[in-house]
Order: structure tokens, then C-alpha cells, then sequence
């Protein structure tokens, strides 16, 4: 069926879904925490073991440039980045999701300066969210790998046509090493055919203007909302795409995962690597009696509403816990939630906003046990708390100290 | 002095086809457009153009395009490194035989002088550094045009932008010298650069016939009046570009390796015959004479002439 299973940090996972979908040309530059990424597929590229060209750009923004221009030419392209990587790309982001050219972007997920910092939060991929790329969140190293070669079926099928990100937590995942199942060529070759577009590519002999202006708000508008209704293809997609993974390799993908949901009254809404200590803290708090459960959100981009509301609908209390932060806002993903059970009859009682994880900070177990109790205290009252910032006693004298060192001469 | 032309030596050689189709959105007697539209003869139907942000956009409007060839729109900074990734994809995709040979393009950035000296300058100088296979054909008309006509760093000394406008403290409007795209191009050792004039459609097209028998990266800088932007009636569009180069302001000149030639030497009318047709240089005149100002410009244009003159000819 597989491979066995070996050790492999998400970089490396990231790098083999790469391989596996046999890209023909990888763009790089490179950016902590992602470089082992494009470092790897610059070696494989070296000795032949990757049949791509791999080209260092001057820049994130030629970079995600030519890798547009690479895909619209009719390549299967691959690259990668992180954090203010991804900001300097941005510009590009909007032009080549308008371009309509699939390509798989690997976000290696770092805090935004300023500060500059290394670790991770989700402020950086969410800023793109509106760009036109359709974005997967991985929880785990396997997940990176997996959901490459699902990016690539749901980006490159004509219902879609879009760019996808691929999301993984810096350091989290990034150097953390899992075991990772590689699937065969083979079987990959079964679920994601080679790359032969019938519609993109510069020929001679079949010229095309891609890109063209439109002056005028009908042309734009409608192009625009060609964009929307590819995304929103792009549920379905994705579900045929998890059906036939699941055949061949036998891992299950859905749009969101629930872990635990079945009776839980109170559910966490979480993302990406720490969904998985959110996943331990719903099993430590079941075991103490709490019927609480966790829904991860995996696709973010289309918004799955659907799954949401369903896997949502009747709890008595949903807390989301943001690894961002919309200064002036709170949590993004709070707002996206809270948007879509806003007008849904059954909707829990109370909504709870939780912001934790800032800066790769970690989330330790009494603060899950903290947010379960301020969850069971909210559904009684059926009313939300939040936006609450995870922030501990011991985090505040630390952080005292440093301000009364940063204030001395 | 004269210049060999191994290709082009009578206008009626020049291709009769047409590349770029008439009737775009680009406005009446744009000099951008003419220079463009002789070098696409050069070039033929097998090219890719890639188009950054700026008054070529217009080009093509939904659902028109005037090229026979392939187009795509990229961001101002970035019109090199969307060159480098078709580039890379079509020789990947020839080498992999998913695509013939005989449908291989030419690849061509197409860009302003606002990308080129400007937002474009670090892509563009990295994709030299690579060797990039590419033509950029730059149109320059001396300001951000598409704009509304701002200071851009090919603005000229002495002229007036809607940003570098005439003031007590700046009576000359821009008090900066044009920066010097050639030689920063000629720094990085790229196979050929050339200055092009649409008034000199042979000396143009002839260069553009040499730049196709070169691999690498290959610039080739069209001065391109702007009627809008520079004040003068379209109709005078060939006459302001004629008189560019004969006053030396616009030396036609080319590098090949690395080494210079003038491959037209004028006899060099006063600065002042060309400064004079134009609305954004005339406040050098009035109301009241700005002699010093004018002075400056011709010095410049004498100060690099005779650095060519000591020059050994060609």
C-alpha cells in the first residue's frame, strides 16, 4: 500500500509531496523557518532525482512571479515560503490566483514584525485569505505531505483553476520530525495524473493574452465572482479528492476534523499543529468527566460554512482559539465563525474568543483546563467572553522584568 | 561616421507584416507605441510579451488584443521574473517533449520607465545575474506617463512633472539628472544593449536583428515622445524624436560584450530646438529666459559627445 513509515520534519514532508507530484519547476528564496524545504529540492534537483528546474529568485515577489508565469506557461510548479516572505509575495498572490493558473505554495507559518521573531502564528497565511488561493492547514507532517498532492488534484481540476497554499506551523512542524508515510509513485501517478493542461501554455501556435486589462467595472465584476464560484467548486472537489486519497492510501481528509464531537456540549475550534494539543487537553478534560470535543478547521479557504454549521449546530458553547491577532479586532477565525453560525437557528448558546500561541508561545494544559472552564461558565450564562489573550501570571513577571531591563541604562 | 547594417539598409526591407494591430487605447501619436510596433516586425509572431504594469496595459483591453503573439500582465516590480518562469517553462517543457521546439517563443518584457529605472531595477538586475534569455524593450518616455505624467528617475533635468513642478525654490522643475539605465545595464555584462528611436526605423531595426542572433539578457531602451506628457501635437511625435538624436540629447548607441559604439554620430543642433517644442520645458523660456538651466543641459549633452569623440571609431 505504502511505504513503511520514516522519520521526517514537515520540511521534508513538504519537499516529498513536491517530489512526488513530479513538479517541473520550483522558484525559490529562501526564508526561516521554510529554507530546508527549497534546499532539499535544490539538491534532488542537482543530482537528477527531480526532474524540475530549480531557479533561486532575487526576491519572494519574482518569485511568486515566475512561478505564475511558469504555471501559465503550462508547468507544474512548486515553491515555498514564510511569514514576511509571503507579505513581500503579496502583490503577486492576487495577480496569479487572477491568472487562474494552479501552482501549490508551501507557508511555513512565522509571526509578522514588528517584532521580528521566528516562531509561529497563522497572521502571515490568513493575510492572504482573500487573495484567490484556496488554502489547506496541516496539523501534521504526514498531513503536509498528503495535502500537497490533494493541493495540486484540487488547483490543477477545471472546476478550480486556482492557486492553493499549503500551511504548516514553523518550527512546530517544520523541524519537528514524524513519522511520515510516503506513498508510492505509483499509487501518486493513480491520483494525481502527470501535468498535461489543454487549456494554459504560450505556443506558437495557439497565442493567448492572459492577464488583459478590463476598464470596466462588468468585465471585473464578473471575473471576480468567476473567482468566488471556482473556490466554492472547490468544496466538492476537495471531497472527491479525500474520497479517492482515502481509497488509495487509506488517510482520511475532510474539509474540517472533529475529534471527540459526538456528545460534546462544549467545542474548541482550533488549527493547524496545536489542534493537536488541543485534541490531548479534550482528552484529558473527557477523562475528568467534560463532554467537550474539538472541531479543526482544515480548509479555510473556500470557507467550508457548511461543514461548520453542521459539526457546530446545538453545542452549548463554541470557543475558538486564534493563533492571530486583527489588532483592533481579535481573532480572525473567531469572526469567521461567529459570521457563520450568526444566522443559523440552532447556533450554541454562547461564542467564546480565545487568542493564544502568538509568536510560537506555547499553550500549556491548565490553560486548555482555564478555557473549558470559562466555556462551561459561558453556556451556562449563554453568553460569550472574548477576545481573551492567553497570557499567565509567570509570562507577566517575565515580561516585567525584561521592561524594567530594556528601561535601565 | 557610419555604421554597418548587415540586415537592414532600406526601409523596403523592413517586414511588411504587422505585429502590433492598429485601434488599441493608447493615446494619438504615442512614440512608445511606434518604436514598439517597428521592433515586433524584427521579432515576428513568435513571442511572448510580458507586459508590466504602465501605459502598454492598455494594449490589450478585454476582449482585444493587437498582438498576433502571447501576452501576459505582470505587477511593475516583478516583469523580469515572470520572463524567467516562461522562460524556464518552455525549455523545461521542450526538454521533457511535452512541447515541440517549433513552438518555442521569444520571450519579451515590455515595460515603462517607471519599472525599468525604478520599481522593476532589482528583478531586472537579477535576471541578468542569471543570464536570462529575454529581450526588455523599454519604453521611455520620462515620467510615470500612465499616470498623469509624475517625476520618474528617466525624467530629464529641466523638465516639469505634475510632482516636479516649477517653483521659486526649483525653477527649473526637476533639478535631478536622468539616471543612467545604460550604463547600470552595461555594469551587470549582459550580451547586448541598445538605445532605440523610432525616427530611425533602420538603425532600430537593425539592432533589434543583431539582439536576435544573441542569447542572454537584452535591452533595448526606446526614447518614446509622449504627446500627452510632454506637451507637443501628436502629429509632431517623429519630429520630437528626430530632433532628440540630432541635438545628442538621445545618442543612438549600442553595447555588445560590453563595448560601446555610437552607431549614429549627429551633427548636433542646439539642445534648445528640442527643448523648445515641448510644453513640460517651457518655463524655460517663459516667461522670462532661464539661461542657466539651458546652459547646464547643453553643457551635458557637449560634456558626453566629446567622450565619444575620443572614442577610436568603430
Amino acid at each position: 500500500m505504502t511505504m513503511s513509515g520514516e522519520l521526517l520534519t514537515g520540511n521534508l514532508a513538504a519537499a516529498w509531496g513536491a517530489r512526488l507530484a513530479e513538479v517541473d519547476y520550483v522558484p525559490a528564496f529562501p526564508i526561516t523557518p521554510q529554507t530546508e524545504i527549497v534546499e532539499t529540492l535544490a539538491g534532488w534537483c542537482e543530482r537528477g532525482d527531480l526532474a524540475a528546474r530549480f531557479v533561486t529568485m532575487d526576491s519572494e515577489h519574482s518569485m511568486m512571479t515566475a512561478a505564475g508565469a511558469a504555471a501559465a506557461a503550462g508547468a507544474r510548479v512548486f515553491t515555498a515560503t514564510s511569514s514576511q516572505g509571503l507579505l513581500y509575495a503579496f502583490e503577486v498572490l492576487y495577480t496569479v490566483a487572477g491568472w487562474r493558473v494552479p501552482l501549490v505554495l508551501v507557508n511555513v507559518s512565522r509571526a509578522l514584525a514588528a517584532p521580528i521573531t521566528l516562531e509561529s502564528d497563522h497572521n502571515d497565511v490568513l493575510a492572504a485569505r482573500d487573495s484567490g488561493f484556496l488554502q489547506i492547514h496541516a496539523e501534521t507532517c504526514q498531513e503536509v505531505l498528503d495535502s500537497i498532492l490533494i493541493a495540486y488534484r484540487i488547483a490543477e481540476d477545471q472546476r478550480v483553476c486556482l492557486p492553493a497554499i499549503v500551511n504548516m506551523d514553523g518550527f512546530y512542524l517544520s523541524f519537528t520530525r514524524e513519522p511520515v508515510s510516503r506513498p508510492e509513485p505509483d499509487r501518486v501517478r493513480a491520483f494525481l495524473p502527470p501535468y498535461r493542461p489543454s487549456h494554459l501554455g504560450f505556443k506558437a501556435s495557439r497565442p493567448q493574452a492572459l492577464g488583459v486589462a478590463v476598464l470596466n467595472s462588468v468585465g471585473y465584476s464578473h471575473f471576480r465572482y468567476q473567482m468566488h464560484l471556482a473556490a466554492m467548486n472547490a468544496l466538492a472537489v476537495h471531497q472527491e479528492a479525500a474520497d479517492d486519497f482515502a481509497r488509495l492510501f487509506g488517510r482520511r481528509y475532510d474539509l474540517v476534523d472533529g475529534y471527540r464531537l459526538e456528545d460534546a456540549e462544549d467545542v474548541l475550534v482550533m488549527s493547524n499543529a496545536f489542534a493537536t494539543k488541543g485534541k490531548a487537553a479534550v482528552a484529558a478534560a473527557r477523562a475528568r468527566g467534560r463532554r467537550v470535543g474539538l472541531l479543526r478547521l482544515r480548509v479555510i479557504r473556500p470557507w467550508p460554512s457548511a461543514a461548520i454549521t453542521q459539526a457546530l449546530k446545538g453545542r452549548r458553547t463554541v470557543a475558538v482559539l486564534d493563533q492571530n491577532l486583527a489588532p483592533g479586532l481579535g481573532g480572525i477565525l473567531y469572526q469567521e465563525v461567529a459570521a457563520t453560525l450568526g444566522g443559523e437557528p440552532d447556533r450554541p448558546r454562547a461564542l467564546c474568543s480565545f487568542v493564544g500561541g502568538l509568536g510560537g508561545r506555547n499553550i500549556a494544559e491548565g490553560e486548555f483546563e482555564a478555557i473549558f472552564a470559562r466555556m462551561a461558565e459561558a453556556g451556562e450564562r449563554g453568553r460569550g467572553v472574548g477576545p481573551i489573550l492567553l497570557y499567565t501570571e509567570e509570562d507577566r513577571r517575565q515580561m516585567d522584568q525584561w521592561v524594567t531591563i530594556a528601561g535601565n541604562r | 561616421m557610419t555604421w554597418p547594417h548587415e540586415t537592414y539598409s532600406k526601409i523596403k526591407q523592413l517586414p511588411l507584416e504587422e505585429q502590433v494591430l492598429p485601434g488599441t487605447s493608447l493615446c494619438a501619436g504615442c512614440g512608445g507605441l511606434e518604436t514598439l510596433r517597428l521592433a515586433a516586425k524584427v521579432l515576428g509572431e513568435k513571442v511572448v510579451f510580458v507586459n508590466a504594469a504602465g501605459c502598454f496595459t492598455l494594449l490589450a483591453v478585454y476582449p482585444f488584443t493587437p498582438f498576433h503573439g502571447s501576452w501576459l500582465y505582470t505587477t511593475m516590480g516583478s516583469a523580469p521574473a515572470g520572463a524567467q518562469g516562461i522562460r524556464d517553462a518552455l525549455d523545461v517543457l521542450i526538454a521533457k517533449r511535452r512541447l515541440p521546439k517549433e513552438e518555442d517563443l521569444k520571450v519579451v518584457v515590455l515595460a515603462g520607465d517607471g519599472t525599468t529605472y525604478e520599481m522593476a531595477l532589482s528583478a531586472t538586475s537579477a535576471a541578468i545575474g542569471r543570464n536570462l534569455d529575454f529581450y526588455y524593450f523599454c519604453y521611455d518616455n520620462e515620467a510615470y506617463a500612465n499616470t498623469g505624467v509624475q517625476l520618474s528617475s528617466a525624467t530629464p533635468y529641466g523638465a516639469r512633472t505634475t510632482t516636479s513642478p516649477c517653483s521659486l525654490q526649483h525653477p527649473a522643475g526637476t533639478v535631478r539628472e536622468k539616471k543612467d539605465i545604460f550604463e547600470i545595464w552595461r555594469a551587470h555584462r549582459p550580451p547586448y544593449i541598445a538605445t532605440l528611436s523610432a525616427r530611425y526605423p533602420l538603425d532600430l531595426a537593425e539592432k533589434l536583428a543583431r539582439a536576435s542572433r544573441i542569447a542572454g539578457p537584452k535591452l533595448l531602451l526606446a526614447l518614446s515622445p509622449c504627446p500627452t506628457g510632454w506637451g507637443f501635437d501628436p502629429f509632431q511625435t517623429p519630429e520630437v524624436a528626430r530632433l532628440a538624436v540630432e541635438t545628442g540629447l538621445w545618442p543612438l548607441k549600442e553595447a555588445v560584450q560590453g563595448e560601446v559604439t555610437h552607431t549614429y554620430v549627429p551633427k548636433r543642433r542646439p539642445v534648445e530646438d528640442y527643448l523648445r517644442l515641448q510644453e513640460r520645458f517651457r518655463h524655460l523660456f517663459e516667461p522670462t529666459r532661464q539661461e542657466a538651466a539651458i546652459r547646464h543641459i547643453q553643457d551635458r549633452v557637449d560634456a558626453y559627445w566629446s567622450r565619444v569623440r575620443a572614442e577610436p571609431p568603430r
